[in-house]
């Protein structure tokens, strides 16, 4: 399994790179961490012409606080989001979440921009941007944009990235204090993409939902933000009748693919599953 | 298509050589430099068998291309032997425990443990089961890669290694 033939480019700025994809055009690809990217190479799913590697770009690696958001470097591994202390601090499902990612070979090497760029569903990154209500910052010749987690994903592999451009960071607004959190993901072993997964941020008030977000990852060809779960729980106590209530809701938007990791009816069914388990550990570890 | 020179560090020595942009570091250091140490398993980057450690941090060769090691310094499993040729603790500890097989998956494992007790001296089992699930082992069952990993952590802090009841 060898890739076809490619030419190497290592850019050292962003504007070295950003001027490379425009001027190469569609044969050039980004190579970030390249464990979404070479896999598919060697398997001959993709043949970019021109592979345009980010790592010499030190200005895309690290965190840091920005008033009440965090900041993430595009280069950043989902290794580094492990080590942070930033992260487990203030944004403690993003630590959670990167450890349920692939293994640790794969997380020293892979990062936060290839998983949330790529457009893969089967990504744990994406759902959980667009619980968070964060945005990617894309820089293209014609200059620099935001656009939110939640307009981003297109379809399979489609995303708002348009040709020349390349995604530096990602600002995460920081959730409130005493915030409740988690990320439930079924997977058929350790390493494994979800076979469904939930995320849910969440605020009690008086023993009560106060706001909550829920997203969804691999139960349909783009991360989904379940709002009407989502409504369904605010001002309760997640009584039973509630908690199937949000699940059912969710099932409702799912449409995930039939393969190897079970049937519609099946996918579905755990991704209900999961949405539930989120939204009890969420409310349990709320303060 | 164009040939590239690369130079990096493999196990003390700097190492050189051409390749093409597509040639993945496992094979440059298979087939350039003759380590054949280095496995390959499945090359989909599941098995781990490929696992290498790159400027501290395990990384699986298969998965990533020889230019892109340019400058780094590379550890393979001809380089953890002690200086004097007599085994490492974790080499020792894989002959001692019976951690191995067929062996075919042991390079990997043993790049792997490397990296995690540099990481975690004293890791627990869980720690140990976490931190090798990036690699596959079709003969042992882990069991005994377990316990190779716990007597190497063992010898490196120094105290008496003691097999868990069963
Ligand atoms: C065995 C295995 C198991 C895995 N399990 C999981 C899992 O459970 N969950 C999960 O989420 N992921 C999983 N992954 C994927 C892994 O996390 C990838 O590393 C990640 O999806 C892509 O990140 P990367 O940095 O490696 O990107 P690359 O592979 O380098 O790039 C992926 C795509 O994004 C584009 N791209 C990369 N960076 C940018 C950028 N800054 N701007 C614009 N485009 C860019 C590339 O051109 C390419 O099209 C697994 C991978 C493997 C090999
Ligand atoms: S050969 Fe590299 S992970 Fe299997
Ligand atoms: S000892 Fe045979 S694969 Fe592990």
């Amino acid at each position: 399994m060898i890739p076809g033939s490619f030419s190497y480019h290592r850019p050292a700025s962003v504007a070295d790179a950003v001027k490379l994809l425009s001027d190469l055009g569609e044969d050039a690809r980004p190579l970030a961490g390249g464990h979404s990217l070479v896999p598919m190479m060697k398997l001959r799913l993709a043949s970019p012409a021109h592979l345009i590697d980010l790592h010499g770009i030190a200005g895309l690696k690290g965190i840091r606080r920005d008033g009440n958001k965090l900041v993430i470097g595009a280069m950043t591994t989902q290794h580094d989001l492990l080590a942070s202390e930033e992260v487990a601090k203030s944004v403690p499902i993003l630590h959670e979440a990167a450890l349920l990612i692939a293994d640790p070979q794969v997380r020293y090497r892979g990062t936060i921009g290839g998983n949330v760029a790529n457009g893969d569903p089967g990504n744990d990154m994406p759902a959980l941007m667009m619980t968070l209500g964060a945005s990617y910052r894309l820089e293209g010749s014609g200059g620099t944009r935001d656009v939110a987690a939640a307009d981003f994903y297109q379809g399979a592999y489609f995303t708002a990235l348009e040709p020349g451009e390349i995604l530096t960071s990602v600002a995460v607004p920081v959730p409130a204090a005493g915030h409740g959190y988690a990320y439930e993901k079924l997977k058929r072993k350790v390493g494994d993409y979800a076979t469904a997964a939930a995320a849910v941020v969440l605020t009690m008030s008086g023993g009560k939902v106060a706001t909550c977000a829920i997203g969804l990852t691999n139960v349909h060809e783009t991360p989904l933000l379940a709002t009407d779960a989502a409504k369904a729980v605010i001002g309760t106590s997640l009584d039973a009748a509630t908690l199937a209530k949000a699940a059912a809701a969710a099932e409702a938007i799912m449409a995930p693919a039939a393969d190897a990791r079970g049937p519609v009816e099946y996918r579905k069914h755990v991704g209900g599953i999961m949405v539930t388990r989120a939204l009890q550990r969420a409310a349990a570890n709320a303060k | 298509m164009a040939k590239t020179h690369v130079t990096m560090k493999v196990n003390g020595a700097e190492v050189e050589g051409l390749v093409e942009p597509r040639t993945l570091l496992v094979h440059f250091i298979r087939e350039n430099l003759g380590m054949t140490g280095t496995h390959i398993g499945c090359e989909t980057t599941h098995c781990g068998a490929c696992t290498v450690d790159i400027d501290g941090m395990s990384v699986k060769s298969c998965t990533m291309f020889a230019v892109q090691a340019q400058g780094s310094d590379i550890i393979t499993v001809e380089g953890m032997a002690n200086a004097d040729g007599t085994l490492s603790a974790l080499q020792e500890g894989f002959r001692m425990m019976h951690g191995l097989q067929c062996g075919f998956c042991t390079p990997g494992m043993i790049m792997r443990a490397h990296r995690l007790l540099k990481e975690n001296a004293s890791p627990s089992e869980e720690e140990i089961r976490m931190g090798i699930s990036g690699n596959i082992c079709r003969c042992t069952g882990y069991q005994n890669i377990v316990k190779a990993i716990q007597y190497a952590a063992a010898k490196i802090n120094g105290v008496e290694f003691r097999e868990a009841a069963e």
